[in-house]
């Protein structure tokens, strides 16, 4: 078992973070990669990035999104309530280096893996400036922990309400029009990956994205997190989860991503009627 | 006197009682329903009780196959489990995936002239009996060396090891890398051929004779081989299978409704999604589904589908039916359950509908050729022979290849050119010093009893290190 001791709920209580008990998976974690999660007995295996690890404390940090029935369940674990199964780390860490001046780009959740990341290259010597996005001014996510691991900081919103009025995007082209970039990481909504990408490569920036398909085991024996990378197929637990953001076939990967949508749908619906009438 | 082996002459052999076809097709529970009491004595005194037993031979561990059918003939249930048990610790298991036919009953002498002893049926019923009435007692266990072994995977060869290493004093420590103990007996092979209570009641007599188990470990991740021997292990049995699936590398592949069977069957079984919204994972019913392959992998998969409620199950493989290297009552199984069978036929590609969804298949008819290195007929083409198949489920059920995980963290390790690990076939012994290695990881894809007599085999050469020093 693996025990929450400490709880935040964020972006008005749709986004949650977990601090949890597992001092193996601590002691090992990098910057990038995740651990697969599962409830309880009858639960499903959802991959989830290590947001923080602290290796002293033998913790490790999860920000997730109360997305479907498995984060809602996830939700309803407070402190002292433990997950039955962490596995990790897992996945590739994240190839950190000194190349000079990175950009972060990070949207939604994402901001949770960018961070570890962002830290890292920071604290590699490099020159950091980081974009983060959301919809509004209360779904923004570690905006302090980002501005801390930056050297030049940007806050978006779509509707304005704080920061830039629009997209990551936008920015992003800005900073690549006045500056010399030796790399982009953009993790986020698959759409948003897109768009970064997209623009990074008239700009002959090389990108780095973080991809979460569906998973199951995260290890490579079932190629459920296949992706298309520059036309070959790569599982992305084992051979990512970090790509080259200009060879990923996106609408692909956004295409396995709704396999499920009608049943999650039903069992997300069976899950809030349960907890509702509880 | 005569009249006794009149009797015997005239014993047929004994039918195993099954589900009904049509019934079972629809539900996850077990195809045979086990011998009777009757039935097996019946049937154990069908055995000649050979001076030279044939079917030993062909037994990979070597089970006293006379020894514990005459137990049963005389009504000694109790002396026919500990028979068995000297040579195999998961009978139960055994007696329902062995490939009985290619083994000990493919050269039963019963069966140069009819049907052979059904040897199989007898190792399940005795097992059964055995596990149902408690009365297996728990084997006695030498005293403690203060050796400690790490067991990486819980298969068929990693649970042999412990077991053995177990009874002969040392402590052990199984580590997995999923959070159920098992390997393919619990994620691989369907409900309805191996229920899962049996493979963990398994688990559970070794937990009671100390197995120490360590779930969600993904070895040569979390913890490296060398830092297990710096944790304190004296020595390190690899036994983690042959993880890695198999795609037919064909246009349209990532479509939705397209699964390794490795997904299909892991979805299925150890996430136990055939009950999904009960169990929370999800796996994609289909009505007209298509399974490539010939193997118990690609059986398992067609009948996992028809009872998910598929109205067609089509088997789709590049051979004839002389090269299916499934089970033979797997085949047998799969027909009555009304899977069809498309021999000779390759896929060429997969089509989608508008959401990104499988829709068709278009296929290729193929014809016998010139044999290839494996000794079998190439299958090759035939011109023009393409055609369209309707479909929304596909399993890709042809075969696995060695995972990378562990084997890429660890230099000391030599692989052969296909990644599986080289082991010394007398010992179970790897190049690294400490280090032994059996199961589908060494041999490639093979079967259970093969992975448990490879288990056997590095548990006694483990034994002889940690005691002897060699
Ligand atoms: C669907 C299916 C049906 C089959 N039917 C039959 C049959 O009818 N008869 C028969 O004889 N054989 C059958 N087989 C083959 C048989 O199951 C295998 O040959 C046998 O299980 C191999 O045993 P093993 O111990 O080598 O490994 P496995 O059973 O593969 O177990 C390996 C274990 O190691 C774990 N593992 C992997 N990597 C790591 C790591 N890095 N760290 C920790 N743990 C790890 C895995 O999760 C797994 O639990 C079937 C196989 C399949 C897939
Ligand atoms: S070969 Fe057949 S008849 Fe002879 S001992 Fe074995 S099971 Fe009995
Ligand atoms: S999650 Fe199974 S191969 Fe990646």
């Amino acid at each position: 078992m693996f025990k929450i001791v400490k709880r935040e709920e964020m972006a008005q209580a749709t986004v949650i973070m977990n601090e949890i008990e597992a001092p193996r998976i601590a002691a090992k974690a990098r910057p990038g990669q995740f651990v697969i999660i599962k409830a309880n007995e009858t639960g499903e295996r959802i991959p989830l990035t290590i947001s923080d690890s602290d290796a002293e404390k033998g913790t490790i940090t999860i920000i997730y999104m109360v997305v479907g029935k498995s984060t809602a369940l996830f939700k309803t674990l407070l402190v002292g309530d433990a997950f039955q199964d962490v596995i990790g780390p897992l996945g590739k860490p994240t190839h950190i280096e000194k190349l000079g001046n990175v950009v972060c780009v990070g949207g939604g959740t994402g901001v949770a893996v960018l961070y570890p990341i962002t830290r890292g290259f920071k604290d590699a010597g490099n020159n950091v400036t980081s974009i983060i996005g959301s919809r509004n001014k209360e779904l923004l996510i570690l905006e302090d922990k980002m501005k801390a691991a930056s050297s030049e900081f940007h806050v978006c919103t779509d509707d304005g309400s704080y920061g830039h009025k629009g997209f990551v995007t936008e920015v992003l082209k800005d900073v690549l029009d006045n500056n010399k970039i030796d790399l982009v990481i953009a993790i986020g909504p698959v759409p948003m990956m897109k768009f970064v990408s997209k623009i990074t490569e008239t700009y002959n920036v090389k990108t780095l994205v973080s991809l979460n398909p569906i998973m199951i085991d995260g290890t490579g024996m079932c190629g459920c997190c296949r992706v298309s990378v520059g036309g070959k197929t790569k599982f992305a637990c084992v051979d990512g989860p970090d790509f080259d953001g200009h060879q990923v076939d996106y609408d692909g990967l956004m295409n396995r991503l709704r396999a499920y949508q009608e049943d999650e749908k039903k069992a997300y619906e069976a899950h809030c009627q349960m907890v509702g009438t509880k | 006197m005569a009249e006794k082996s009149a009797t015997k002459e005239k014993i047929a052999r004994q039918p195993m009682p099954e589900q009904a076809a049509d019934v079972r097709r629809r539900n996850f529970e077990e195809v045979p329903t086990g011998y009777s009491k009757e039935t097996a004595v019946l049937e154990a005194r069908r055995c000649l009780q050979c001076k030279k037993p044939a079917c030993m031979t062909g037994c990979p561990v070597g089970v006293d196959i006379p020894g514990f059918i005459k137990c049963i003939a005389e009504e000694d249930f109790k002396g026919a489990i500990q028979k068995i048990w000297e040579k195999n610790s998961l009978p139960a298991v055994c007696g329902r995936v062995c490939p009985q036919e290619v083994q000990c009953e493919g050269l039963c002498i019963v069966g140069k002239k009819g049907e052979p002893v059904a040897i199989g049926n007898l190792e399940r019923f005795v097992a059964d009996m055995a596990r149902n009435s408690g009365e297996g007692e728990l084997p006695s266990k030498a005293a403690a060396t203060g050796k400690k072994v790490a067991v990486v995977g819980s298969g068929p060869s990693g649970l042999t090891v412990a077991g053995d290493l177990l009874l002969k004093g040392h402590s052990v420590t199984l580590f997995e890398a999923f959070h159920k103990t098992g390997g393919v007996l619990v994620y691989g092979i369907p409900e309805f051929r191996l229920p899962k209570d049996i493979v963990a009641s398994e688990v559970e007599t070794l937990e009671k004779i100390g197995l120490n188990i360590e779930c969600n470990m993904v070895v040569g991740s979390i913890v490296s081989v060398e830092e297990l021997f710096e944790e304190g292990y004296d020595a390190v049995f690899i036994g983690v299978g042959a993880g890695l699936p198999r795609f037919l590398n064909i246009p349209g592949e990532d479509l939705v409704g397209i699964y390794s069977a490795n997904e299909y069957l892991t979805r299925a079984n150890l996430m136990k999604g055939y009950l999904f919204p009960k169990y929370d994972t999800p796996i994609i019913r289909g009505k007209n589904v298509i399974v490539f392959g010939a193997g118990n992998v690609t059986m398992d998969s067609a009948r996992t589908a028809m009872r998910l409620g598929a109205d067609r199950v089509r088997v789709v493989y590049r051979r004839s039916r002389e090269e299916m290297p499934a089970r033979a009552a797997e085949i047998h199984h799969a027909e009555e359950e009304g899977i069809e069978f498309h021999l000779l036929t390759a896929p060429v590609r997969f089509l989608g509908n508008e959401n990104g969804r499988l829709a068709q298949m278009e296929g290729l008819k193929m014809e016998l050729g010139e044999p290839d290195d494996s000794g079998r007929r190439r299958p090759v083409p035939i011109e023009g022979s393409e055609f369209m198949l309707d479909c929304d489920l596909a399993v890709v059920a042809i075969g696995a290849n060695a995972n990378p995980l562990l084997t890429q963290s660890d230099q000391e390790i030599t692989l052969n050119k296909w990644g599986y690990i080289e082991a010394d076939p007398e010992t179970g012994k790897t190049t690294k010093k400490g280090v032994w290695a059996g199961g589908d990881i060494v041999t490639g894809s093979a079967t259970v009893i093969l992975a448990m007599g490879a288990g056997r085999i590095a548990a006694n050469s483990i034994h002889d290190y940690l005691t002897l020093g060699w």
